[in-house]
């Protein structure tokens, strides 16, 4: 029999090297610090991870391999773009029909016995949970990942009502047990290394501290994590899709967590944003074929779980949560974020979140997606994160719903810039070079003697307060020759 | 105002006030019939599951019948192939915890990704496909579908409370992108072309 190589879904089995420069152990990195309202200083955060080169290479090209799976799966399908055109303008049926679908949904799910609740905000959603796990007696609930719950702050307000909350997915797992939120929508402590891994558990679990064989670390997380799912009052996931036509929630895990939380408690909760709505079950296929060809590069996740109604003896809740969705839909500008079915395809492709890290964000979204979605959430405290991005367009090129990722991005720097929330610097230096773009022989002369004399310029000249971009950034080698040039020459 | 209302008459308030138009979603046929079983055995084994081949024509159920042998607790839903213990609706799902082997006829299979589908009919009590160390799984080849958009066009999405595409062992790559088999569900899957009627 033919060998196989096994390469799929999350995986990769060959180890990525990192430079080992500090043989002794690098510290993990943390993310942004939070300070109440005030912007997010990315920029600073970023930093600190650049400054840790082990985690620095070991997070680029992991998700830079995800991201070249992601192309070998897409380019293996001849009908790739349609399916991405066909996901996309299912998703504008669904949002144009967002209420009629939302009520249809409703109908179905009640018809086969589940119950469905409301919730306005995080708050209201935490409440209910709270009132089903007191009406059941039950101090213990297993979850799956969920962005969302994120949202919601939901394990926080849990923890301040006495319950307790298991996270079984292994990264969000990590992250629970190290006080830290995920740094990736799909790979949630894809920042950490090995040993931050083995020291966390150590701590937390009373592992072997000088272990970090992924393969014993994992191993030690199932068999700690299964008798509390085998005895937890309630489970809870996440949704991926809702389908109106048929009251199904489905749930896409490569670990099988999800059907663990929602198939052994005798209570199954599921925690749903009102965008996850689409029509009909037939939709789901495009979805479905886009989902983890986009996120991993696999064909599909290891189950695709599709929930119709409760199991026997058991009950089965979907909270339907607005959490400021109902009011993204009215932004006109920002609307299409909400087709965002959570791939993280735009952050394994963005080289400014492959090279920062998602912590550095200090929001639940990180990345490309994030950057559109949080400002929409706090205009002021993300005021800061539109300028994490080169613009270089690839997040939108990768998206499985056509987002226009970057030009919203673009968008919101506009509306940051009439605010005056870049720096008085940055501000001066764009009305400079507003001036010079705008006429182009003074813009070649320009260009010209950029090409000539900054190799030549002092390093103080170009990295100085007065520069803001000079921070984090080095000038690139400039060509022999500008392009302009170039095509006097050859081309007229 | 009740949240659900609340929530409506926000999502109604700001909604496109443009009418779009639903698309179809086409089958997008591209294999043919007699190409399903070979993508079928080449997307299982990428994702992780495993190929096991039939016994000769007078004894097809042989090799799942050693696996049977081998393992300690055992249970079956397939008819011809009986385990160590029984299995019955309304069991406490809880109780299959200490599983080594289960045996299950997959509803249908899917060329597309290697995926086999079982609704509540075939595990007769879900947590079976996951509580249990390994899997063992039955598929006709007959019924194989080519992909997800055939494999959504069936039946089972509008029949029974619960469906899933499983797709080899449970996996995470959670740590350092390394792949392990057997996160929190079954640590393998083996999948055996028997068509219906021979069990």
């Amino acid at each position: 029999m033919k060998r196989i190589d096994i390469d799929h879904a999350e995986g990769r089995s060959r180890r990525i090297d990192t430079p080992g420069h500090h043989p002794e152990r690098e510290a993990q990195p943390r993310g942004a610090i939070r300070r109440g309202k005030r912007p997010i200083d990315h920029a600073e955060a970023a930093e600190r991870f650049l400054a840790a080169p082990d985690h620095l290479a070991f997070h680029d090209q992991r998700l830079w391999d995800l991201r070249q799976k992601r192309d070998r799966e897409a380019f293996a399908i001849p009908e790739w773009e349609e399916l991405r055109d066909l996901a996309s303008s299912i998703k504008d049926y669904a949002l144009a029909n967002l209420d009629t679908l939302l009520e249809e949904f409703e109908r179905n799910a009640q018809a086969n016995g589940i119950t469905v609740h409301w919730a306005r905000d995080g708050a209201e959603h935490n409440r209910i949970v709270v009132e089903i796990m007191r009406r059941h007696d039950a101090p213990l609930l297993v979850k799956s990942k969920s962005m969302l719950t994120e949202e919601c702050g939901f394990r926080d307000h849990m923890q301040e009502q006495g319950l307790a909350v298991i996270e079984t997915d292994l990264g969000e797992r990590i992250q629970q047990l190290d006080n830290e939120d995920p740094s990736h929508v799909v790979v949630p402590a894809v920042h950490k290394l090995r040993a931050d891994v083995a020291a966390v558990f150590a701590k937390t679990l009373g592992t072997d501290p000088d272990n970090h064989d992924p393969a014993y670390l994992a191993e030690q997380q199932r068999e700690s994590n299964r008798p509390l799912i085998l005895g937890a009052g309630v489970g809870m996931t996440g949704a991926n899709f809702l389908v109106a036509e048929t009251g199904t929630v489905v749930v896409c895990t490569n670990e099988g967590n999800a059907d663990l939380s929602a198939n052994v408690p005798p209570v199954h909760i599921v925690s749903a944003g009102i965008e996850k709505i689409i029509p009909r079950a037939g939709d789901l296929g495009v979805f479905i074929r886009l989902l983890s060809r986009s996120a991993l590069g696999s064909p599909i996740t290891q189950y695709t779980s599709h929930f119709r109604g409760p199991r026997l003896g058991a009950e089965m809740h979907v909270i339907l949560v607005d959490n400021g969705r109902s009011a993204r839909l009215g932004m006109q500008q920002f609307r299409s974020a909400l087709k965002c079915i959570r791939c993280g395809a735009c952050m394994n492709t963005c080289p400014v979140y492959r090279r920062s890290g998602g912590l550095s964000y200090g929001a639940t979204y990180a990345g490309p997606i994030g950057l559109i979605i949080d400002p929409t959430i706090d205009q002021r405290k993300y005021s800061a994160l539109p300028y994490a991005s080169t613009l270089n367009g690839s997040c939108t090129a990768v998206c499985p719903v056509k987002i226009d990722i970057h030009q919203q991005i673009h968008a919101w720097r506009g509306i940051m810039a009439e605010q005056k929330e870049p720096s008085r610097t940055k501000r001066t230096a764009m009305k400079a070079a507003a001036l010079l773009l705008a006429h182009p022989s003074a813009y070649r002369v320009a260009v010209r003697t950029v090409g000539t004399v900054l190799p030549h310029m002092p390093r103080f000249a170009v990295y100085n307060p007065l520069n803001a971009w000079g921070r984090g950034r080095e000038v690139p080698n400039a060509p022999r020759r500008t392009f302009h040039d170039w095509y006097k020459a050859n081309r007229t | 105002m009740s949240a659900r209302d609340a929530i409506l008459a926000a999502v109604r308030g700001n909604k496109p006030s443009q009418a779009v138009p639903r698309p179809d979603v086409p089958f997008f046929d591209r294999l043919a019939d007699d190409a399903l079983v070979d993508e079928f055995r080449r997307r299982l084994e990428q994702m992780g599951g495993r190929w096991l081949d039939p016994g000769p024509a007078e004894e097809p159920l042989a090799p799942a019948r050693a696996r049977i042998a081998q393992a300690g607790i055992v249970c079956s839903n397939v008819a011809r192939l009986p385990g160590t213990r029984t299995l019955a609706a309304g069991d406490a799902p809880a109780l299959l915890h200490d599983v080594d082997l289960a045996v299950v006829r997959a509803a249908f299979g899917i060329a597309e990704t290697g995926s086999v589908a079982f609704s509540e009919r075939e595990l007769v009590v879900n947590t079976i496909g996951y509580l249990a160390q390994h899997l063992l799984v039955m598929l006709d080849p007959a019924d194989i579908v080519g992909n997800l958009h055939h494999a959504y066009a069936r039946p089972e999405m509008h029949a029974g409370h619960y469906l899933v595409f499983q797709t080899g062992p449970s996996a995470t790559a959670d740590i350092e992108g390394v792949l392990i088999h057997g996160a929190q569900g079954v640590r393998s899957l083996t999948v055996m072309l028997v068509a219906r009627t021979i069990a």
